[in-house]
């Protein structure tokens, strides 16, 4: 009755195998976890990815993924319009995201603030996703240590789903690229990357970096690989 | 009429992940289509009257480029690039959770840049393995195959002679997994049986196109049916397995 125990013998998978959309992953009754959908007595995956048959849950982790912005995320975006007291910026989700006035300087909103100023359309900033409205709209905050208008580097984008690869457990990767590089790097939960080294082969050796994790993610063994290939790429 | 038995489809090849700059994005070569799928979203859905409250919005757009056909075509979108636009949509979108995404939409642009026949069902092939590429949360792959009669006979994957020439084209579009049609469409005249001859037909060409589907999304990641998964993949074909053979 639990899957844990039994996997080869009672699942059309095993764990970590690549599944399609459409696969059928359990026939049964079973939890449905991430990217899984039940229909008429079987679970099918949504995305592509790989399974995972834990106790008494089926789920994926998908390779392939958009950002789904949840509430605490650090992203990286871009102004795409100004209204009344509110910038809409775009960071890669689903809806633009909105950031009003006292969440930029503190103060509430006064009509004499030329808003240009503060935050022209085409700007990048970082900023922290401090709620999602009734429509899901997410909330952005650039009041805090590290957030706001990025001036210097430039964006680096993969998809969403591998940022925690890129992270790695605590921070472990992307501190080990930091030391090796010596590059400034901003992490957005939104896959975008923003990159600032004080030379230009130091970026180009974090861009490599990145897509090979990228392409790699799904591999295990990868933090220490990576670090060869660091040590490899400064020669 | 090119070579082929009656039940066998012209040579396919999909590739997934061929646009950095698109969300998701595919390229189909069946017989001497050639067609490239670019996917964005879920995104904001512009014009936002447009946009529905309670679910997403699946936008197509089927182009002919003016140099895939000979003679030249006119590059504005034709009577026949709208419709096959709209039954694009109608293919994909039961396949699509679209009720995740209100207010957003998912956008696909197929773009046939060489054709000949059968280019719809070819771009909704596509579309299906891009919409995967792109992440969109679906309930299955949609797979699109046509069947006909020439000269007389029930015929699989129609090349563009047959089709101007022959008696009858039907695009068909399905889920193989939830085992249901998304598109039925037929120009010509048959009789009921021959259309479920052809229904048939196209079933099991189907079943094929559908397993390279699969084989191009499984690529991209190394785990071709050629080898058998593992992480230290001898199946990889990129530059990483060579950089490591040179250190």
């Amino acid at each position: 009755m639990m899957v844990g125990s039994m996997l080869s013998t009672s699942t059309p998978f095993e764990s970590r195998d690549l599944v399609i959309p459409g696969d059928v992953l359990f026939e049964g009754s079973i939890r449905t976890g991430d990217n899984t959908y039940r229909s008429q007595g079987k679970v099918y995956a949504t995305r592509i990815g790989l399974v995972e048959y834990g106790r008494g849950i089926v789920s994926v982790i998908a390779l392939e993924a958009g950002y789904n912005p949840l509430v605490g995320d650090l992203v990286v975006g871009n102004v795409v319009d100004i209204e009344l007291g509110t910038w809409v910026v775009d960071i890669d989700a689903p809806t633009e995201a909105v950031l009003n006035v006292p969440e930029a300087i503190d103060a509430p909103f006064r009509p004499d603030i030329v808003m240009p100023e503060i935050l022209d359309v085409g700007d990048t900033i970082v900023a922290k996703v401090v709620d999602l409205d009734r429509k899901r709209t997410p909330i952005l905050s650039i009041l805090g240590k590290g957030l706001g208008k990025l001036e210097q580097g430039f964006i680096f984008r993969i998809t969403p789903s591998k940022i925690p690869r890129l992270i790695g457990k605590k921070g472990s990767m992307v501190n080990m690229i930091l030391k090796e590089t010596g590059c400034n790097i901003i992490i957005g939960q939104n896959g975008r990357i923003l990159i600032h080294g004080r030379t230009r082969e130091q970026e180009e050796m974090v861009v490599k970096v990145i897509e090979r994790i990228e392409n790699e993610a799904h591999t295990t063994g990868l933090t220490n690989r990576i670090q060869e290939y660091l040590k490899q790429l400064k020669g | 009429m090119d070579g082929r038995q009656w039940n066998e489809l012209r040579p396919i090849r999909i590739e997934s992940g061929v646009l950095p700059n698109a969300d998701g994005s595919a390229y189909v070569e069946m017989g001497k289509n050639k067609i490239i799928v670019g996917v964005f979203g879920p995104r904001e859905m512009h014009p936002k009257h447009l946009a529905k409250p309670h679910t997403g919005v699946l936008k197509c757009r089927y182009h002919m480029a003016p140099f895939s056909t000979d003679p030249r075509r006119s590059p504005a979108p034709s009577r026949r690039d709208n419709e096959i636009t709209m039954v694009m949509r109608y293919a994909l979108e039961p396949a699509i959770f679209l009720e995740r995404y209100p207010r957003s939409s998912v956008d696909v642009y197929a773009e046939v840049l060489e054709a000949d026949g059968g280019t719809r069902c070819a771009s909704i092939t596509a579309a299906t393995v891009a919409l995967v590429d792109a992440g969109i949360p679906m309930k299955d792959l949609v797979v699109a195959c046509s069947a006909g009669k020439y000269n007389g006979r029930v015929v699989l994957d129609l090349g563009d002679y047959e089709d101007k020439n022959g008696e009858a084209d039907m695009p068909f579009a399905y889920m193989p997994q939830l085992n249901k049609v998304t598109l039925l469409q037929m120009d010509g005249i048959l009789s009921a049986e021959e259309l479920d001859q052809c229904m048939n037909l196209a079933l099991e060409g189907c079943k094929k196109i559908y397993e390279a589907q699969r084989e191009a999304l499984k690529k991209k990641y190394g785990l071709e049916k050629v080898e058998k998964p593992q992480e230290k993949t001898a199946a990889e074909p990129q530059e990483i397995d060579e950089e490591e053979d040179d250190a």
